[in-house]
């Protein structure tokens, strides 16, 4: 898993059967302290709660699809929950 | 599995239910000649890992899934061991 920051909402107007309403949000990959790297990504949101600003973090590849409901759904980014706390230590 | 050291924890609280009370921490990767590089986020498999432990993590699914005996978990990396020391041969 690695951390991002939601940075907007995206809506599609068609999707494959399974990926009705599901949120699908914009993140920004970031570092272990939070600083943003690489490119933004597009990734289905498990836990329905995220909005834009939020400090996440997310699952990449096959685990990604494991994560919605109904599962096995052909995405390769998921969040998986709200960052609260980041703690780090030098 | 991959070599690194844990460097930070992760609080959370709306989060996939499967991750409920389970301790995600920061590991920083490193490679072959002890140099860090990249991060993941890797939940504790019962070696009760902290900050600035050398560990073990293995970062593939199927493994980790078998590992907490669920195999709808949407989970990748898991700290299976704590490093006590590693010798190279140049």
């Amino acid at each position: 898993m690695f951390l991002g920051r939601v940075m907007g909402t995206l809506t599609p107007c068609q999707v494959y059967p399974g990926l009705e309403g599901v949120p699908m949000l914009w993140i920004q990959p970031l570092d272990k302290q939070g600083n943003p790297k690489g490119d933004p990504v597009v990734a289905c949101d498990s836990t329905r709660m995220a909005g834009t600003g939020e400090l996440i973090y997310y699952e990449a590849a096959r685990e990604a699809a494991l994560a919605l409901d109904p599962w096995f759904v052909p995405v390769d980014h998921a969040i998986i929950g709200i960052v609260d706390e980041l703690h780090n230590v030098p | 599995m991959i070599l690194g050291t844990v460097r930070g924890n992760i609080v959370s609280t709306i989060n996939h239910p499967f991750y409920n009370g389970k301790k995600m921490l920061i590991v920083e990767k490193e490679d072959f000649a002890g140099k860090p590089g990249g991060y993941l986020i890797a939940i504790d498999g019962g070696v009760n890992a902290g900050p600035g432990e050398r560990v073990l993590v293995v970062d593939e699914g199927n493994s980790a899934r078998q590992i907490v005996k669920d195999d709808k978990a949407p989970l990748r990396s898991i700290i299976i061991g704590i490093v006590d020391r590693v010798d190279v041969e140049a």
